[in-house]
């Protein structure tokens, strides 16, 4: 019961949340000088040319008007025409989303990989050598953000040791071979362990740019409430039953010190799914980030629009996601 | 009991020497972007087109008038950089400060006064988290227009909740305290509380989110120039020059390698300085 009233509340508050976004960026589009129809305009256009955009997009009536208009076909699917592409920009955010959804993940598992791993080392090995490495390792992957791991991992694995390719989804060639736009998600399905080495090869570095910041932030938050749960009672009684103390880690103390890593774990999560947009520009990634930047510096006002209520969606879905797993897997929020 | 008084005494030297390091490091920057006029070998947009990527001095085929080698135009790389931290200072102390002043403002009433201001400010808060952070900022540019204040007013547009969701939470916890009960028992209105008795212990947090804001603030500007949409496409920015090197990464690495050290340094300075300012004295965020 509990637990359906708290679903019903965080449903309510995303509503609004996601309300306020539209609202948000319609009126940053239209009230800010330099408005919609100059950022659309080529050079030399006439006045008459002016008012035809104008009615085109309904940029004649009032912005509430505006607003109720294009709100009203959002809920049904409608999020305009894209003005560079000549496409629905429905059609165009779903052709791409699907490569940032892979990216994100991919960065994710790496991300939950790297930064658990550290944790429990430096949890299994605590006050030694080993802490202190894992300690100096997250202060760094802390303050350096993902455009920057991008960067230096271009140089080192595109240039100095020519690894991996640094631009790209996958080869042309291969692109070919895919009947969806769940590249990975196919590759793996079908079995094509060519394609899936090729896609991975191509993403491994802008997954690895946007992972390390979150590895840093899980390792040092799950090593530290792993060395809390240590001092606990219950754990003190495995050790004394004889167990290694890398089992009584791994066994006892990590599924209590794990909540609170998985609600941070969540927040984090939209931040690296905002990296994307940049990341995927410096990997010329052809994913929803890359085409956002593309569609504003074209002024591309209807698939701006389209592509930030994509992302705001996507962040509020996964927020309301963790939450709900927090409250499902927290014992004390199970039912009063 | 002797070793872990001496563990304590390591972790604070490792803690003072980060500081050292990271402010060295931001004074001897800030210091060349002051001087840049005058300590830059060359002008930072006057081109060579017979002088172009040529590399650093300590390699063949150089020319020693250009120490970190020139781009593809024939800029000279090493007063490029030099210029360009003239920019991410400048960005990073204004807007920097800017968010810092408005989000922490916000946040002292969200957390002090409660009631509506809090319902209203903390919804905004929630709305601001849905967007994508670097997005909303290339919308933005978009929007206003290049320029640095345009960098500087979408800074702090974007970034203003950084400061108000800590600085809230510090207000109310300080605000539930017997010294502000006292205060105001002894008389003291809200408001003059708020300045008097609450600001002040917030402040050590407000200065530990400035400085990381500030390395932010860096960054951000570096990845609008990166996108070219920060001041203009030949002026001197770290940002504009990675964007540049990164098309003849492999015929020119030094065109990239230069700015994107000096970046590097800088916001992991910033960081670190953050950082150690926590350890140090800020019993809050610690």
């Amino acid at each position: 019961m509990m637990f359906a009233r708290r679903l019903a509340f965080r449903l309510a508050t995303t509503a609004v949340t996601l309300v306020g976004v539209a609202v948000i960026v319609f009126v940053v589009i239209r009230v800010v000088p330099g408005n919609p129809i100059a950022m659309m305009l080529p050079p030399g256009a006439t006045e008459a040319d002016i008012a035809r955009l104008r009615a085109l997009y309904g940029f004649d009536r009032s912005i509430a008007e505006q607003f109720l208009i294009w709100a009203g076909g959002v809920l049904q699917g409608d999020f305009g025409t894209s003005i560079t592409a000549r496409r629905p920009v429905l059609e165009l955010v779903l052709g791409r989303l699907p490569a940032t959804l892979e990216l994100a993940t991919l960065a994710l598992c790496i991300a939950v990989v790297l930064g658990g791993s550290l944790a429990l080392a430096g949890a299994r090995w605590r006050e030694t050598r080993t802490e202190a490495a894992v300690d100096v390792t997250n202060g760094i992957g802390l303050s350096v953000p993902d455009f920057l791991w991008g960067l230096i991992l271009i140089l080192l694995f595109g240039v100095v040791w020519p690894l991996f390719p640094i631009s790209g989804r996958i080869a042309p060639a291969l692109a070919r071979e895919f009947a969806t736009n769940f590249y990975l998600a196919e590759a793996i399905l079908r079995l094509r362990l060519d394609l899936l080495g090729a896609l991975l090869a191509h993403m491994l570095l802008p997954a690895l740019a946007l992972a390390l910041p979150l590895a840093a932030i899980i390792a040092q938050l799950l090593k530290q409430s792993l060395k809390e749960t240590m001092h606990l009672d219950y754990v003190t009684l495995a050790r004394t039953k004889g167990f290694a103390e890398g089992r009584v880690i791994r066994a006892e103390a990590l599924p209590n010190a794990v909540l609170p890593t998985l609600t941070l774990v969540g927040v984090q999560f939209t931040f690296l799914i905002g990296g994307t947009v940049i990341i995927e520009r410096l990997f010329s990634y052809e994913g929803l980030g890359n085409l956002a930047i593309d569609a504003v510096i074209n002024r591309d006002l209807p698939l701006i629009q389209g592509i930030v209520i994509v992302f705001a969606g996507l962040f509020t879905l996964i927020n309301l996601g963790v939450d709900m797993l927090y409250a499902a897997l927290n014992p004390r929020l199970r039912r009063g | 009991m002797a070793d872990a008084a001496e563990g304590r005494g390591a972790v604070r030297r490792r803690a003072g020497l980060r500081l050292w390091l990271s402010g060295g490091w931001l004074a001897a920057l800030a210091a060349a972007a002051l001087l840049a006029p005058w300590i830059a070998p060359h002008d930072p947009l006057a081109q060579d087109l017979f002088a172009g990527r040529l590399p650093p001095a300590w390699q063949a085929g150089a020319d020693p008038a250009y120490l970190l080698g020139t781009d593809s135009l024939g800029r000279d790389v090493l007063s490029r950089v030099l210029h360009g931290a003239r920019v991410a200072l400048f960005v990073a102390l204004v807007a920097g400060t800017l968010t810092a002043l408005i989000g922490a403002a916000l946040g002292l009433l969200a957390g002090f006064y409660r009631g509506w201001v809090d319902v209203a400010i903390s919804r905004l808060v929630d709305i601001w988290m849905a967007f994508p952070p670097v997005l909303f900022a290339i919308l933005l540019i978009a929007v206003l227009g290049t320029g640095l204040a345009s960098i500087i007013v979408a800074i702090v547009v974007i970034d203003w909740t950084r400061f108000a969701r800590v600085v809230r939470a510090e207000a109310m916890a300080q605000g539930a305290m017997d010294y502000v009960a006292s205060a105001r028992v002894a008389g003291m209105g809200r408001l003059r509380t708020l300045a008097t008795e609450i600001l002040p212990n917030c402040l050590p947090t407000i200065g530990v989110l400035l400085t990381l804001e500030m390395g932010i603030a860096v960054i951000v500007e570096a990845i609008l120039s990166f996108v070219n949409l920060s001041i203009s496409t030949d002026a001197p920015t770290w940002g504009g020059m990675i964007a540049e090197g990164r098309l003849s990464i492999h015929q020119a690495w030094w065109v990239l390698v230069f700015p994107l050290v000096a970046l590097f340094l800088t916001v992991l300075a910033f960081g670190q300085l953050g950082e150690g300012l926590k350890d140090r004295f800020d019993p809050v965020l610690r």
